[in-house]
């Protein structure tokens, strides 16, 4: 029966058969949905495929749920019910138990309780050595640093989100769906005294099937059979992209592609993205935040003094976190000559890494010893060095440079490197192995970052409220603005008037930390896509190329124009195609309609124009615009397709009752075959009475 | 492996009403032709009441649950006497079918008895009702859960496979009684169908204690059932006689008279 078929008059006779008022569908009867749920997905790259799936039908166990390391037992050996549908606390989810119970046939899948704060000791579910493979490093370059040889960068690493499961995971969160797990658990799947558990037990089910398989070439290749020869193309993977985010002191001009003669640039970058083991859920806080919220306070006070003699450009990269996608798309087009500067133009390159956790008073900058054996490469960093220590000098930090033996960290400026000895440093926290215990994980939230708020604040007052790590990092980017502008060769005088103001930092950091739906946001984006704002932080994922712009990449995109352009005295359709206004260049600025503050007393602001050197260009790896899918070279990072994502717990009967109720059927069947044959044989006999002997009925 | 229960669910729901089918309409095309008629019947009676409910629901105070429940028993009344009153017109209609048959056909006697057309009417009835009834819940049972997370009776499915059973049974115990009072225009054998049709769907208000529906329900069922079989010209001393195999003499003494 259709679904539509009379939907009316089957929610009549349920209502009227079943027991009534309150439930009107059956399946709700049966099932629990669970929506705050997050699937572990698959990604492929040249080689492997890593992530969970589940098999097409979705997967079913009895739920288990795990509080200390030795109920495993139970799930992977004494168990009388298998398979198990193993419901773990956080602190459970680590390299052993997830290890174990990917040899074990009796493991349907996991589910992850995730609290908002993470385990003391540290956690993190990437590789110990991110982007290995894809940094300069390597046997041809400084082979005794390549593959963390000297420094391991994230010694918690467990790599588990570099693993390939057969079974799903989800994550849940700390709420009332949890409870109904527990509650539902400890009813009925709890054994009394031993004894083994009683049917019905409570299980789940998760629905997480992936398309795609094995790696990246054969699921592109299936994707072109599959547009060439199929009548509706089904795609099975998709390239991880975005975009990268631009901007610059001086405007450059968008049309003029390659090599510019008089350019002479300092690139100041961050990365933008993160991950986590789940899909779609990364918070980024230390991992990306902090470094570009810098970024973004240092552009800002640059854009109160005069122009420097050199340009700086501001670069935000998209899909860092899987073999540098947006900072080697960059390199890429400037090589090709399809960016607006060329890496010749380069004259140095400052990264902010992690740099809102501070051990002590000191910031480390770290620079490329390979390069430095140069020594033209050396003094200019040595010089870049100097600049940044001399304008340390009386804030609450220091700079230091790590040993020279120690490679760089992983950071975007390693792509430039591949392909140019470009002076330059990564600004960070750590000396060596990361601060950051909980990178590229769930818990690098707010609370992580210290970013949380008095209680008694509204969230207005949240959004106004001036943390301490606010300040932090408003200082560093008072510092590497300074710095960037001396690097510029600005005028010395105007040093002491740049600086950033803790007001921006901390209403930032509320915006990309707390939660994206507050005045200020609102107030610097257009009226068309105020829709991306939430009452949440964004996920910082890079997600698929089918999507439109990522929700952070929009974000930067539009403070950064605000920050660092200026408010033009143009109408919305002057603004939106400013050809022919005088003194106005498409070339040169991208013109943004913005919403504007709301005055007190009022409800709506009044939308002005800004017009900033800001711009977007791809982050697309360029191993897919070469189709090279097995490059050892570019990002061959996909993420496979899938139908549906659900997860719903209900009870499970046993074989026993199951058999008995087919048995019950059968004797029914039978016997009522026998018993008509029979009356319809005897029909004439039956149904005679003497009273009545004409027109035996049967 | 929940299959398993969706058989065994189908095989009680349906396995009497299939069997009956088999072996007592299937070869007859005109026992067919009115068995779907029958059924057709009965749909338009639930597509009626499933109008009326519909706009009843919405001019209703969504909110109220007393509301909502009297609405229900509301709903449940009204349909009774529709497919009550449905019954009647088959009734009616088939009386007129039958003369016009009777024009047509070359022998002198009907190709139907007016009993014949009660049983086949009474099984369409019930074989439409009975599908209404339990395929949604049929194909929940397809798996892989079965009720009870809320707390509920897990034995939901079998119970309510039992209860469309006596409700396909009685259609044709009531198709039977009814068509027999209406041509004997006994009007109280009339009431006392009327009436058992509402006691048997306002038993279904007792779920989910299932043995407070179905006990009396099967007991109803019986007692039509006896009922039944007696006003089609069924009797003791016949049964008997059946079950212990005096069917031969039988046959050949009440052969002779004929």
């Amino acid at each position: 029966m259709g679904p539509e078929c009379a939907k009316l008059s089957i929610f009549f006779i349920v209502s009227w058969l079943c027991n009534g008022v309150r439930s009107n569908s059956v399946e709700q009867k049966i099932y629990v949905l669970l929506n705050n749920t997050v699937p572990c997905v698959r990604l492929l790259n040249a080689t492997h495929q890593i992530g969970c799936q589940s098999s097409i039908s979705g997967d079913t166990g009895v739920i288990h749920v795990l509080e200390v390391e030795s109920d495993l037992d139970w799930v992977l050996s004494s168990g009388p019910n298998p398979p198990y549908m193993v419901v773990m606390e956080a602190h459970l989810f680590n390299r052993t138990t997830m290890t174990r119970m990917k040899g074990s046939l009796r493991v349907a899948g996991v589910a992850v309780v995730i609290p908002k704060v993470g385990p003391p000791q540290g956690f993190s579910p990437h590789n110990s050595c991110p982007n290995e493979g894809s940094g300069v490093y390597s046997s041809s370059y400084g082979p005794e640093l390549a593959g963390c040889n000297t420094t391991v960068w994230n010694p918690l690493g467990n790599g588990l989100s570099y693993e390939d499961f057969s079974f799903p995971i989800f994550s849940l969160r700390e709420d009332n769906e949890t409870e109904v797990i527990r509650k539902c658990f400890r009813e009925h799947n709890v054994a009394v005294n031993g004894s083994t558990p009683q049917y019905p037990l409570c299980a789940m089910q998760l629905f997480s099937h992936m398309h795609a398989v094995t790696n990246t070439a054969t699921c592109m290749r299936r994707n072109d059979i599959q547009t060439s020869f199929g009548i509706r193309p089904e795609m099975v993977c998709d390239a991880l992209s975005d975009y990268n985010v631009w901007g610059s002191v001086v405007p450059l001009n968008n049309t003029a592609k390659g090599h510019q003669e008089i350019q002479s640039v300092v690139i100041a970058a961050a990365q933008l993205d993160g991950r986590s083991f789940f899909w779609d859920v990364a918070p980024a806080g230390e991992g990306s935040i902090t470094g570009f919220v810098t970024l973004l306070a240092a552009a800002h006070a640059l854009s109160t003094v005069p122009e420097p003699e050199r340009n700086i450009l501001y670069t935000f990269f998209q899909g860092e976190t899987f073999d540098y996608i947006g900072s080697s798309r960059m390199v890429y087009d400037m090589e090709k000559g399809t960016f607006v500067i060329d890496l010749e133009n380069i004259h140095s390159l400052l990264e902010i890494g992690q740099v809102g956790l501070r051990s002590g008073s000191r910031l480390w900058l770290h620079s490329d010893p390979v390069s430095r054996r140069n020594s033209t490469v050396d003094s200019e960093v040595g010089k870049f060095v100097k600049n940044l220590k001399t304008e340390a000098d009386g804030f609450s930090f220091s700079f230091a440079e790590p040993d020279i033996t120690q490679p760089l960290p992983p950071s975007s400026f390693q792509r430039f490197l591949r392909a140019r000895p470009i002076p330059g440093l990564v600004l960070t926290d750590h000396q060596s192995a990361f601060n950051n215990r909980y990178y590229e994980s769930l818990y690098d939230n707010a609370e992580y970052l210290n970013v949380t708020y008095p209680p008694s604040l509204t969230a207005e007052e949240q959004l106004e409220h001036v943390t301490e790590t606010a300040m932090a990092l408003a200082e560093v980017a008072t510092v590497v603005a300074r710095a960037l502008y001396r690097q510029a060769d600005g005028d010395v005088a105007q040093l002491s008037n740049i600086s950033a103001d803790p007001k921006i930092v901390t209403q930032m950091l509320y915006g990309f930390l707390v939660q994206t739906n507050n005045s200020w946001f609102r107030a610097l984006l257009s009226p068309e896509v105020q829709n991306i704002l939430g009452p949440h932080p964004p996920q910082y994922y890079v997600g698929v190329s089918n999507s439109p712009v990522n929700t952070p990449t929009r974000l930067v995109q539009y403070i950064l124009a605000n920050l660092i352009g200026t408010p033009r005295n143009l109408t919305q359709e002057q603004c939106q195609n400013p050809e022919g206004v005088e003194g106005e260049s498409k070339e040169l600025y991208s013109y943004y309609w913005v919403q504007g503050p709301v005055p007190p007393n009022s409800t709506q602001g009044e939308a002005y124009c800004v017009r900033a050197s800001v711009r977007l260009t791809k982050a697309y790896s360029p191993a897919f615009e070469l189709q090279d899918y097995s490059s050892q070279n570019y990002s061959t990072w996909t993420e496979s397709r899938w139908k549906l994502i659900r997860a719903r717990i209900f009870l499970v009967a046993s074989r026993e009752l199951e058999l008995m109720t087919l048995g019950v059927g059968v004797a029914v069947l039978l016997t009522s075959l026998l018993v008509t044959y029979f009356v319809s044989t005897k029909a004439d006999l039956l149904f005679s009475s003497s009273r009545e002997p004409a027109s035996a009925a049967y | 492996m929940t299959t398993l229960v969706f058989f065994g669910c189908t095989f009680i729901a349906f396995g009497p009403a299939i069997a009956l089918f088999l072996f007592t309409i299937a070869r007859d095309p005109l026992r067919v032709i009115f068995l779907i008629a029958g059924a057709f019947f009965w749909l338009v009676s639930l597509l009626l009441s499933s109008l009326v409910w519909f706009i009843a629901v919405q001019i209703s105070n969504k909110d109220s649950a007393s509301q909502q429940k009297g609405l229900l028993i509301f709903g449940v009344v009204l349909s009774v006497l529709l497919q009550e009153t449905f019954r009647f017109g088959y009734y009616k209609l088939l009386k007129k079918a039958n003369e016009g048959l009777l024009a047509l056909s070359q022998e002198d006697t009907m190709p139907i008895s007016m009993r014949q057309l009660a049983y086949v009417s009474g099984l369409g009835f019930g074989f439409m009702s009975g599908a209404f009834s339990v395929v949604n819940i049929l194909a929940d049972s397809l798996g892989p859960g079965i009720v009870g997370i809320h707390g509920d009776s897990q034995h939901y499915f079998i119970s309510s496979a039992f209860m469309t059973l006596a409700i396909i049974l009685l259609h044709m115990f009531w198709g039977v009684v009814f068509f027999e009072a209406c041509e004997k225009q006994r009007w109280l054998s009339l009431a006392v169908v009327v009436t058992s049709h509402l006691l048997v769907s306002c038993l279904t208000f007792l779920n989910p204690q299932y043995e407070g529906s179905l006990i009396p329900a099967y007991l109803i069922v019986f007692l039509m059932g006896t009922w039944a079989f007696s006003s089609a010209g069924g009797s003791l001393r016949n049964l008997k006689l059946c079950l212990t195999c005096k069917d031969k003499d039988f046959l050949l003494a009440n052969h002779r008279p004929r």
